[in-house]
């Protein structure tokens, strides 16, 4: 599998403000990426690095073979894109926005773009103006799915839908991935990512700080584990069991935070003891975000985008 | 007053949103009312003198069309001859665009929504933008009063000469105050505001070169820019006319408040249609997309012009009876020298005034390429394989061709009308060679807007302030005895004497050349530059 999106020691300052600090991205092609990070922390200046429309201070990119900066032009024959803030043309209709839009990449695909407007349940013949947050997401998402591009960069794509269309939405990424497009996903709806993306990168002000998959991500976090025992030890003994942390005794039931290699001693060590009830629970991406979002850690500031 | 909740905290929002407009446009027009009144007394220090140089003005009905009546035949009275109405105007301007800021933008840009979940009234926007208006036209009128007073002009006159300034201010403070209630976009309302200062200024014009005590000079008294000049400062110092321009500012409030009280937010009186489900043809493209977008401002701008157009060809009667005094024709053609006769020196200087607002309204569109990008409309046409440069031109284009059919429009219906009102009149050939031989002129300014436009989205606006400054140094330069050098930066200066003189290819082509070399560097800039 080659690489649809590289990215590395990415910089880009605005003024005195770093937004991108040394970034590094990897997007193998064909699959969906999860690029997850709060707001301000540097999602949407990497998008629009990676489409040549700022000029990185240091550090390369290269999208889909071709330097974005440099060759813009053709890149964008390849990739469709979905802003963070969608705005339309406050005198033109939907329709006619999607048309424009298709037609500035070449054209349009009626058969997937009549498919599109009906599972998005769009009216076309609104102004843009008149139109809702998420009506506008859905025009800017139509324009962009309907394309036969090979690459999808979406900002937030889901901002202001309803579940019903954040449902359309995921069964359309799934029609995406299916044809082999890569999409990179922009996002701090964390079960969003969960649900959709084979690969996640966590950023950080300015920075990847984790990348991998889930599987891989989860490994580098603690499993919660919850046990109910005969022989219950007292809260300083299991502290200094290897690996263990965060523990607490409840009458018969031990609670506990456990590293991922340490987790067999720790369930020999509970049999031994005469376990009775045992859950298991590895990290929800959500503490996964939030171990590498310490917000008492000094490095943690507020970067805008 | 519930309906006025937050009317302070939004005025205090406004001022410092306005913090550098409001001074700065106070500050220019001071410098116009006051460095020319200083420059004019120079020259005609007393009333002798003034009486001397008089007989030029008061002769020539192009100058009073133009700038309104001659107060008296005083020195005082000629240091502000031209400040009475250009200060008028631009005051009536500076209100416009002060009450729309803060009402009928904020609201289309979705920020008054977030400002009317607080707890503020449903007047408070309109009050406080009113407010804000209100006060800036005053502080603009009596400084330059007080100014004119401290520079040794009479001070009942120099009264008169603030009241003047603040009638058409508060007047239009009004107008616009409607004006954004009634349209339901922020081009619809300024659309309407603008329209009504052309429309004040052009009966204003037919008013003040008609005949005394004829119906017609009687129509100025409908124009708050007839008002303005009928204040006559150092002359008739009717100071009571201030009272119709607060009449007007009541009215338009009232009628704003009562349109305010029935409507929704985000709406005008006009509900918002719907439109195609499919985009036609010719939205194809970047030129396609800026033409669509043009389409209104053009037509606004046609049916604005030939109505403009026919006003000022219609006065080509009443300029040549005017000057049917033999005596009076002699002086003039020795003034006028190779500009010709009183009919062509007056269409040489219209020309020159629709040509500086034809290119405001060029400027405008150029300046959609940095409205667009400020929007966030950019980000979407440049993630396509669309080429910076084709999107840029577009943009440039469309201001560069626009110009040039207003032109047209203008030329051939001056022309048209003029010369079937009267036989001295110059045809339409030579209206439509002296409209169409400004272009280069207005070109250049379009230049100097793509150059801003492509380089430096934040100070793109600055463009707005070159096309004032290069106006007025070309209008007011000599006047105020500027140094050559700097009368000649503006391109205004270098167009042929038309109609009456020869066409100056030589300037013509030269002026072209550097409005093509200023939009290139701006193609240049605009490929290198982020995009945000």
């Amino acid at each position: 599998m080659t690489d649809a999106i590289t990215v590395s020691g990415l910089r880009k300052a605005f003024g005195r403000t770093v937004a991108l600090d040394g970034l590094d991205l990897t997007v193998a092609e064909g699959e969906v990426h999860g690029f997850l990070g709060p707001n301000g922390s540097g999602k949407s200046t990497t998008l629009r690095a990676l489409l040549g429309l700022l000029r990185p201070d240091a550090g390369t990119a290269s999208v889909l073979g071709r330097d974005p900066w440099h060759d813009a032009t053709e890149l964008h024959r390849d990739l469709a894109y979905v802003p963070g803030d969608v705005v339309l043309w406050p005198t033109l209709t939907g329709g006619e926005t999607i048309d424009l839009l298709g037609r500035l990449r070449g054209g349009v695909d009626e058969d997937r773009r009549r498919h599109l407007v009906e599972r998005f349940e769009l009216d076309e013949t609104k102004k843009g103006k008149a139109y809702s947050k998420g009506n506008r997401q859905k025009v800017a998402l139509i324009a962009a799915l309907a394309s036969d591009a090979r690459l999808l960069l979406l900002d937030e794509p889901t901002a202001g839908l309803d579940p019903l269309m954040e449902q359309v939405f995921q069964d359309e990424l799934v029609a995406v991935r299916r044809d082999g497009r890569t999409v990179l996903l922009s996002s701090h709806i964390l079960s969003e990512v969960e649900r959709a993306c084979d690969r996640v990168s966590i950023v950080r002000a300015g920075k990847v700080v984790d990348s991998g998959s889930l599987a891989e991500l989860r490994g580098l976090t603690r499993t919660r584990v919850r046990a109910s025992l005969t022989d219950v030890p007292d809260v300083a003994e299991a502290s200094r069991w290897p690996g263990v942390g965060d523990v607490a005794v409840d009458g018969t039931h031990l609670s506990c935070a456990v590293e991922a290699e340490h987790l067999g001693t720790l369930v020999a060590e509970l049999a031994r003891r005469g376990v009775t009830g045992l859950t298991c629970q590895p990290p929800t991406l959500e503490e996964l975000f939030l171990a590498r979002y310490d917000r008492t850690s000094p490095a943690y500031e507020e970067v805008p985008t | 007053m519930t309906r006025l909740a937050g009317t302070a905290e939004l005025l205090r929002l406004a001022v410092r949103r306005d913090r550098v407009l409001i001074p700065a446009s106070i500050l220019g027009l001071l410098v116009l009312a006051l460095g020319s009144a200083r420059a004019t007394l120079d020259i005609y220090p007393d009333d002798a003198t003034a009486a001397a140089g008089l007989g030029e003005i008061i002769a020539n009905p192009a100058v009073v069309a133009m700038y309104g009546p001659l107060g008296s035949p005083t020195a005082d009275a000629l240091a502000v001859f031209k400040t009475v109405m250009m200060g008028a105007v631009l005051t009536s301007i500076l209100a416009l665009v002060v009450v729309r800021r803060h009402t009928r933008t904020e609201e289309d840009d979705g920020r008054l929504e977030l400002v009317s979940a607080g707890v503020v009234g449903r007047w408070a926007p309109l009050a406080s933008a009113v407010t804000l208006a209100v006060g800036a036209v005053l502080v603009a009128s009596a400084l330059a009063g007080a100014g004119l007073a401290a520079l040794g002009l009479d001070g009942r006159g120099s009264l008169a000469f603030a009241v003047s300034w603040a009638t058409a201010g508060l007047a239009m403070v009004g107008i616009a105050a409607l004006a954004v209630q009634v349209a339901s976009t922020t081009r619809g309302a300024g659309g309407l505001a603008f329209g009504a200062v052309g429309a004040a200024y052009l009966v204003r014009a037919a008013g003040d070169t008609a005949t005394e005590g004829s119906a017609v000079h009687a129509l100025g008294w409908l124009s708050p820019l007839g008002w303005a000049g009928r204040v006559e400062p150092y002359g008739a110092d009717r100071l009571w006319v201030l009272g119709l321009g607060v009449g007007v500012l009541v009215v338009g409030v009232t009628g704003a408040v009562a349109v305010l009280d029935r409507r929704d937010l985000g709406a005008g009186l006009l509900p918002a249609r719907s439109g195609p489900s499919r985009a036609g043809r010719s939205l194809g493209g970047p030129l396609g997309l800026a033409a669509r977008l043009a389409t209104g401002t053009l037509v606004g701008w046609v049916v604005g012009l030939v109505l403009g157009g026919a006003v000022v060809g219609s006065l080509m009667g009443s300029i040549g009876s005017l000057a049917d005094n033999p005596q009076m024709r002699q002086v003039l053609e020795a003034i006028g020298g190779s500009a010709g006769s009183v009919e062509e020196i007056y269409l040489a200087t219209e020309t020159k005034f629709v040509a500086i607002a034809v290119a405001a309204a060029g400027i405008g569109l150029v300046l959609r390429l940095t409205a667009a990008e400020r929007a966030g409309l950019t980000e979407s046409v440049l993630a396509t394989p669309t080429r910076r440069a084709h999107w840029y031109g577009a943009h440039v284009a469309v201001g560069i061709v626009l110009p040039a059919v207003l032109m047209t429009v203008v030329g051939l219906v001056v022309g048209f009308v003029g010369s079937r009102t009267s036989a001295a009149a110059p045809g339409v050939g030579e209206t439509l060679a002296a409209s169409l031989a400004t272009l280069p002129a207005v070109w250049v300014l379009i230049g100097v807007a793509a150059l801003l436009a492509g380089a430096t989205p934040r100070f793109a606006p600055t463009a707005w302030g070159v096309a004032l400054v290069a106006f007025v140094v070309g209008e007011l330069g000599p006047t105020m005895q500027l140094p050559g050098w700097v009368v000649d930066l503006s391109p205004f200066t270098h167009l042929s004497q038309l109609p009456g003189g020869s066409f100056a290819a030589t300037e013509a082509l030269a002026l072209t050349l550097l409005a093509a070399a200023l939009v290139l560097a701006g193609a240049v800039a605009y490929d290198r530059r982020d995009v945000t």
